[in-house]
């Protein structure tokens, strides 16, 4: 990794305290953060102090990992060598239920990343936090956000209150086509639904390892739905969300459909082929075998060199040590992932790199 | 996946024998009769089944096909596909040269329904009409054991009440309950199954009362098909990080009608974050995947469809050739033929593994 720059498409700022977006926040709601004694807003789908959370060593003395632009880039640029980095901010706002102090906190969010993270280091960009709870509220926030082209990315969390395919949803992937922005899912939760189809478990590390099957309940939607039909140069990346179950997740989606297609006859393609053409995915966590002979056959069985974006997820406690590619992915594939692959995913990198 | 209607043939001999692990009878509310007081007759007359769903007659996702059925497994002789034993001997059991068929059961057998009183009584008469109906006219056929799962103590009942009769192969549960299969309230099933000497097999389907995926209901079948590979992660996942296969080691579980392909990575993923957040569950020792090689049986309908043969071949190897079972899922649309299902590439000794040597062995058949 020494000769290229690689495109970290996956790292995570840390808010340590609501009163951050303050300044962010038009009067009322700050008010109402003082005089309702509204809490900080992380969610339990990352415990601050679990493991996935932040690695230890990547903890300050303060508990979180990197709080400002600085502390990051010195991680993921200095050490590591990256040239670029999105940030995808995972604070709860996602979970609050009341609409309008969605709309607020998501502005506030969206508005910190911007003046706190992204004018400190030229090197970073961010994706577009918006407000699921009101899809017009969503779409207003990709559009005010949009202008600023640092802004490469829409993310919405895996776990929905309803399947992202859903039609109701659709006015959010016309705005993020017309604005050349990826769809970005990444593990998550908003708690409308349990974690699993058959409730609520015990721990925490069933929440976690469940996401890979919101992931899966989310390509299938989007392709049975027919968003692929009417936008089809959307594309859609999976941030965080595990790797190796993609290949047979789309031998029995694809079976399905050549046996049922009847029931949505605007798919007139195989979802393997779909997924091949708009769905990307970060590579950690990869959840892969431990034999890298095993990893090189997973990457074969998802038939496609174009797929993998690069990513640390830092600070996500997925690896240790500095090495954030897994082990058992060929060496001719590696400068698609680290660069290639991730510039001809984000439209706005390349604009970005021509105007740098 | 629908197969073209065909004509009964001479029955066929088969160079291997074939166990199928995932038949369908349909038991009749007539053949069910008998075995119900004049109280739960009534109240099945009067307030029908009640599953965890809105809809009084049909399902939440309409089938592809009526009764979800091959459209060739009609009775000629009338009555619901699946329904007729002659018809299925003749259909099935004769046509393929089987050793032996397991039968699931599914509606009307009153699983999961929100009486458990009611899905108790249904249950039982279920599990009578299994023997009185079907296993004591056939004898390659075997019985489950309907437990009415969202009331532990009368399933263990059932158990108990069925344990030593070779009519019966296994404890039969659906996939989507309405906590998952892992948590306490359930044990009871499981430490009467161990006790009975028998496999719990789960079926993908039931109405767990939560949304199809957690994201919500989903708005087709196809969706709901794919997602039976997710319900039965959850499945898996929590049978393991509950500790059930520390305190029940030799309990047996198949996982029928969900395919297999998406066990290997389900493993990995477990392996990866259980290494890491251990100290939340201690009682869970050993990396998940080493329960599930040890635990789980997976029965090949709907068989996977890879692009390339041989990455079935791959999650084949990585599952373990003993533990996966021949299923062809009779007489539902997405019937999986024996002649025509498995990989070409397998060797004859895998062959005969999964099509009868691993299912023979873990039901203790002739």
């Amino acid at each position: 990794m020494t000769d290229i720059k690689p495109i970290d498409c996956d790292v995570h700022p840390s808010i340590t305290d609501i009163r951050q977006l303050l300044p962010h926040l038009e009067d009322y709601w700050r008010d109402s953060v003082e005089e309702r004694g509204i809490g900080s807003l992380e969610s339990s789908s990352y415990p601050p102090n679990a493991p996935i959370t932040a690695r230890p060593d990547f903890r300050g003395k303060n508990g979180y990992a990197a709080t400002t632009a600085e502390e990051l880039g010195a991680q993921v640029f200095d050490r590591w060598g990256a040239g670029t980095a999105i940030l995808n901010c995972l604070y709860g706002v996602q979970l609050v239920y009341n609409e309008d102090m969605a709309r607020a906190f998501h502005r506030a969010l969206n508005d910190w990343i911007a003046k706190e993270w992204l004018d400190r280091d030229p090197r970073l960009r961010a994706s577009i936090i918006v407000p699921m709870q009101n899809i017009e509220y969503a779409v207003d926030e990709i559009e005010r956000c949009a202008r600023d082209q640092r802004f490469v990315q829409v993310m919405v969390l895996a776990m929905q209150e309803t399947p992202l395919g859903r039609r109701h949803h659709w006015p959010i992937f016309a705005a993020a086509e017309r604005h050349g922005l990826p769809i970005g899912i990444h593990a998550g939760s908003n708690y409308r639904n349990p974690v699993t189809s058959l409730g609520w478990p015990s721990h925490y590390v069933e929440d976690y390892t469940s996401q890979a099957q919101g992931f899966q309940s989310q390509v299938t939607s989007l392709i049975t739905e027919g968003v692929f039909a009417k936008y089809p140069k959307l594309k859609i990346v999976l941030l965080e969300s595990g790797v190796t179950w993609l290949p047979a997740f789309l031998w029995r989606f694809s079976k399905f459909w050549r046996g049922a297609r009847t029931e949505i006859p605007w798919v007139d393609r195989s979802p393997s082929e779909i997924v091949r053409d708009n769905f990307r995915l970060t590579i950690q966590p990869f959840d892969g075998p431990s034999d890298p002979d095993d990893v090189e056959r997973i990457i074969d069985h998802l038939r496609s060199d174009d797929m993998l974006l690069f990513s640390s997820d830092y600070p996500h406690w997925q690896f240790d040590g500095d090495e954030r590619m897994p082990k058992g992915i060929p060496q001719g594939l590696r400068r698609k992932i680290l660069v290639d692959n991730p510039l001809a995913t984000y439209d706005r990198l390349n604009s970005a790199r021509a105007g740098a | 996946m629908n197969i073209e209607v065909r004509q009964p043939l001479r029955a066929q001999k088969t160079r291997y024998g074939i166990v199928d692990c995932d038949i369908h009878p349909k038991l009749t509310y007539d053949e069910m009769r008998p075995y119900l007081s004049n109280q739960w007759w009534s109240h099945l007359q009067t307030y029908g089944l009640r599953p965890r769903h809105g809809f009084a007659k049909t399902y939440p996702m309409p089938k592809i096909t009526p009764q979800a059925a091959r459209r060739d497994a009609w009775p000629p002789t009338g009555g619901l596909p699946g329904s007729d034993l002659a018809f299925m001997q003749q259909q099935l059991l004769d046509f393929y040269d089987m050793d032996y068929g397991i039968m699931n059961p599914l509606s009307p057998t009153g699983q999961g329904d929100q009486n458990p009183d009611f899905s108790a009584a249904m249950a039982f008469a279920s599990n009578e009409a299994q023997v009185a109906r079907w296993t004591s006219r056939e004898k390659r056929l075997k019985a489950s054991v309907v437990v009415p799962y969202e009331n532990p103590e009368a399933s263990k009942a059932e158990i108990k009440r069925r344990a030593g009769n070779k009519d019966y192969a296994q404890v039969f549960m659906l996939s989507r309950t309405a906590e998952a299969h892992g948590r306490r309230r359930y044990w009871p099933i499981y430490e009467a199954a161990v006790e009975a000497g028998l496999p719990v097999g789960i079926h993908v389907f039931g109405y767990s009362g939560w949304a199809m995926t957690n994201s919500g209901w989903p708005s087709f079948y196809i969706e709901e098909m794919t997602e039976h590979a997710t319900g039965q992660a959850a499945v898996v996942a929590s049978m393991i990080f509950e500790g059930l296969f520390e305190q029940y080691r030799d309990l047996k579980v198949v996982l029928i009608e969900s395919g297999f392909g998406w066990l290997p990575a389900l493993g990995w993923r477990l392996d990866k974050h259980w290494e890491r957040m251990r100290d939340e569950v201690p009682h869970v020792r050993r990396p998940p995947s080493e329960y599930i090689r040890e635990h789980f049986w997976v029965s090949t309908q709907p068989m996977e469809e890879a692009e390339d043969p041989d990455h079935v071949m791959d999650a084949m190897r990585w599952i373990g050739f003993d533990r996966i079972l021949f299923a062809s899922d009779y007489p539902h649309w997405d019937f999986d033929d024996p002649f025509l299902a498995l990989p070409p590439s397998l060797t004859e000794q895998q062959r005969q593994m999964i099509y009868a040597g691993n299912a023979k062995k873990l039901y203790g058949l002739g």
